[in-house]
């Protein structure tokens, strides 16, 4: 009899709570969490072990509620469809493991020779000009940081856009947004300084919207970027 | 004499009786109603701010609240401000800012909020009475002297899904009150109660049941479930004792398979006989709707000539992005436009009714149209300013990916049946719009940098007060939009602008997240 349970437990209860399930997930995850689940903005779902989902109550939790800030709830769903989808999420993590080629030990290195810690703090350490990193590998996907690195315009946080203005001086300024109202803009200059604008003043405003304080690393070689992007996926936070 | 003093106070008037609330354009000083008066039009009479003056605005004095996103509309009257926040009021000494008295009413532990905020909108004020609308759906009346309760309505049970937000509206010798609780699958009702008592005097549901006319709008059983909230205050005509409302979305909101048909009243405005409550007119906006528009919205009552007669008029920003003027006598339609972008519709029809373009309903893949689910506008006060003869508007500016789910009804939880994805915040934002009142023709906007949560309030002095959801408080020239005056609150706005006087000089009170700032030259 007990033998029978978790047999039976091991399979989806109904098919047709995995279909709709998969449905769920491919019209409203997807688009974070790539359509078969292995990340993009989202982190990499086909995992064994969910950091923020460790079981299957919170996984629901984080289905139903959203991760606040990044991680819209979905709470029009059907406490049903909750479950279909959970489970459906669940199926994900059975599935092969993400493969990075590369030698994180030898990325980092890179990491501090190419002057990426020039903007990026890593566990305590480097300026914060962009995202801090310290857990990014929990966060992304290998296929998501590799084009990070390669096109930084291919993807930009919302937190991170870049303004040029004209001040009433007439002396152009380049930054990254840090807040704005109806009337003023905040910006987080090159020399780590903040400036505060009246937008009634300013004789140009432009938003660069696609456009990354970040250079394109185009020219590592590839054996580098692997140990680059290997030491990236192995950064996980502190547990 | 002392004896004959007692007598006096005893027999005298009551503080607040309704002809001074009908007459609130004879004291411009005092707030006395949800949007200043009867008609809906969050408009003060009071002149001494001035396009010229108002730069010179400065906080006077600023008030906490216990919870945070308060969006109290206060009441005004005689020296003291009436403010509330969920199941709470407080009376303020209108000079400092200091409590006079409290009111608390716990919220009951098994108390959910289905689809919406935990927020109150404000007191409704008459004869000796203030009354609150609570979360856990009582109506309750209190002393305005010392706060203590008089009496407390159960208005409908809170576990199924029923609750109430709204500020009351007093019109003669009644309260009127109406709920929310569109996404639970409620059925609908406006109530009126007596003010004295608190007994039921009527209730107007606004889902027609069999053999009611309109219930043929609803396919099979679905009425029963129907949702129609009427979660925004109303307006009221003390001459033609009609009172108007606005009815929220059918439900489930985002799937209309088991309720084919047009789904009166939801998404309607609806006239009233003050006394009986019986339907006089109504006005489907959004004829079945699937987006979760509704018409919850504060209809604004305007006199104005229309091809050269004067027409008695009811006019409305809606939620679905189209401006409407009606007659409020008969309900027909005399005028429409879209104020804001929107893509579910060709346009009106000359009997007002939406042009719906094909394929724009919430499906499986899911689809963008415009507006997003929080519409072009939505429960926050416009304004209509008999000055400029301009109604003002705050707009969103925004579209939503819609999907359809399947929804099951089960009492006191979503009922719902799909969702959005809003567009990037980056490529939303909104404006204070100002629109011609009889064809909705747009005069002027001042853009902001998000779709505004806020009402407005326009001024005889010549000024329109807003905030923002970056924390302004500002003030525009009501003729040009040009932006005047502006301070940063430190705080999401999320409310409703009054004004009044203290000491005969002109202030402004707006609430902030936790705060409600006044200010005064
Ligand atoms: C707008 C993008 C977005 C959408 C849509 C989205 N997610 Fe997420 N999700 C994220 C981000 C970003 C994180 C990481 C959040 C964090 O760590 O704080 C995340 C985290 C998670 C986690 C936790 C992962 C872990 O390793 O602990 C799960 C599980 C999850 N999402 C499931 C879903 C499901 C299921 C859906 C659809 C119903 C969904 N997500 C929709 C962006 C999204
Ligand atoms: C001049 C500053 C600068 C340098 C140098 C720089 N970055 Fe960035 N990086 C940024 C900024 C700013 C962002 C934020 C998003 C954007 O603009 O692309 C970013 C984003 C990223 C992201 C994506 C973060 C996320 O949340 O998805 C990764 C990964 C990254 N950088 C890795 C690197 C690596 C590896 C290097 C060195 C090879 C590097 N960066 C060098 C500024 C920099």
């Amino acid at each position: 009899m007990k033998v029978l349970c978790v047999l039976l437990l091991a399979l989806p209860a109904f098919p047709q709570d995995f279909a709709t399930g998969k449905r769920i997930f491919e019209s409203q995850c997807a688009l974070c969490h790539g359509p078969d689940g292995s990340g993009g903005r989202g982190p990499n779902l086909r995992k064994a072990k969910l950091k923020k989902a460790p079981d299957d109550e919170a996984l629901k939790k984080a289905i139903a509620d959203g991760l606040p800030p990044e991680m819209p709830g979905a709470w029009q769903l059907h406490p049903r469809e909750v479950d279909a989808t959970a489970a459906y999420v669940r199926s994900l993590g059975k599935l092969v493991v993400e493969e990075i080629p590369g030698i994180p030990a030898a990325g980092e290195e890179i990491f501090n020779k190419t002057g990426c810690a020039n903007c990026h703090i890593v566990n305590g350490k480097g300026n914060a000009r962009g995202p801090e990193l310290s857990a990014i590998g929990a966060r992304r996907n290998a296929k998501h940081l590799r084009e990070s690195i390669l096109t930084p315009n291919s993807f930009l946080p919302e937190d991170f856009l870049l303004v040029e203005l004209t001040d009433a001086a007439g002396k152009s300024v380049k930054g990254v947004k840090a807040n704005e109202d109806l009337f003023t803009i905040q910006l987080a200059l090159p020399n780590g300084r903040y400036a505060s604008f009246d937008k009634a003043t300013l004789k140009s405003l432009k938003r660069l919207t696609g456009q990354s304080t970040m250079p394109a690393f185009t020219n590592i070689p590839a054996a580098d970027l692997d140990n680059l992007v290997a030491y990236l996926a192995s950064l996980k936070g502190a547990e | 004499m002392k004896f004959a003093l007692i007598l006096l106070s005893l027999t005298a008037l009551a503080q607040v009786p309704f002809e001074r609330i009908r007459d609130a354009a004879k004291e411009p000083g005092n707030w006395l109603t949800y949007s200043g008066n009867l008609a809906g039009h969050r408009h003060s009479p009071l002149t001494e701010i001035t396009p010229a003056n108002v730069a010179n605005l400065k906080v006077k004095w600023a008030y906490q609240f216990p919870t945070a996103q308060n969006q109290t509309s206060p009441i005004v009257v005689d020296g003291v401000m009436y403010v509330t926040s969920p199941n709470r009021a407080a009376a303020l000494d209108l000079r400092t800012g200091r409590e006079l008295w409290t009111w608390e009413r716990p919220i009951p532990k098994d108390y959910q909020s289905i689809g919406f905020g935990q927020v109150n909108r404000g007191p409704a004020i008459l004869d000796d009475k203030l009354y609150i609308a609570t979360l856990d759906c009582y109506l309750v009346a209190l002393d305005i002297k010392t706060g203590q309760q008089r009496w407390a309505t159960k208005v409908e049970d809170y576990k199924p899904g029923y609750s109430m937000t709204l500020a009351p509206l007093a019109i003669k010798g009644k309260v009127v009150v109406g709920v929310s609780g569109g996404e639970a699958g409620i059925r609908g009702f406006i109530d009126a109660y007596d003010a004295n008592t608190g007994t039921r005097a009527w209730r107007f549901f606004t889902i027609p049941a069999p053999g009611e006319p309109g219930n043929d709008t609803w396919a099979g059983d679905s009425w029963k479930t129907g949702a129609g909230s009427t979660w925004v205050t109303g307006a009221f005509d003390p001459e033609l004792n009609l009172l108007y409302w606005g009815i929220g979305n059918p439900g489930p909101d985002w799937n209309g398979d088991s309720r084919k048909g047009d789904n009166l009243y939801t998404c309607s405005f609806v006239a009233l006989d003050g006394d009986s409550g019986k339907l006089k007119w109504h006005f489907q906006f959004t004829p079945h709707d699937t987006h979760d528009w509704d018409s919850a919205h504060v209809p604004m009552l305007i006199d104005a000539p229309v091809r050269g007669k004067m027409r008695k008029l009811i006019v409305n920003p809606n939620r679905n992005a189209f401006y409407y003027a009606l007659d409020r006598v008969t309900g027909e339609f005399i005028a429409g436009q879209a104020y804001a972008k929107q893509t579910w519709a060709k346009g009106l029809d000359d009997k007002g009714r939406p042009i719906v373009i094909p394929d724009t309903e919430p499906n499986e893949a899911g689809i963008l149209v415009y507006p997003a689910l929080n519409g072009a506008t939505i429960w926050y006060s416009p304004s209509y300013s008999p000055k400029t003869n301009l109604v003002y508007v705050a707009t969103r500016e925004a579209g939503a990916t819609y999907f359809k789910r399947e929804a099951d009804y089960k009492p006191g939880t979503f009922f719902a049946g799909g969702g959005e994805r809003r567009i990037p915040e980056s490529e939303q934002w909104g404006a204070i719009r100002a629109l011609e009142p009889t064809t909705g023709k747009q005069a002027w906007e001042f853009k902001v940098v998000s779709p505004p949560w806020t009402g407005v309030m326009s001024t005889a002095g010549g000024l329109v007060v807003s905030g923002s959801n970056e924390g302004n408080i500002f003030a525009l020239d009501a003729r040009t939009g040009k932006p005047l005056w502006s301070f940063h609150s430190g705080g999401q706005v999320s409310s409703n602008p009054i004004s009044f006087n203290l000491d005969g000089h002109q202030h402004i009170a707006i609430a902030a997240n936790r705060v409600l700032y006044v200010f005064g030259l």
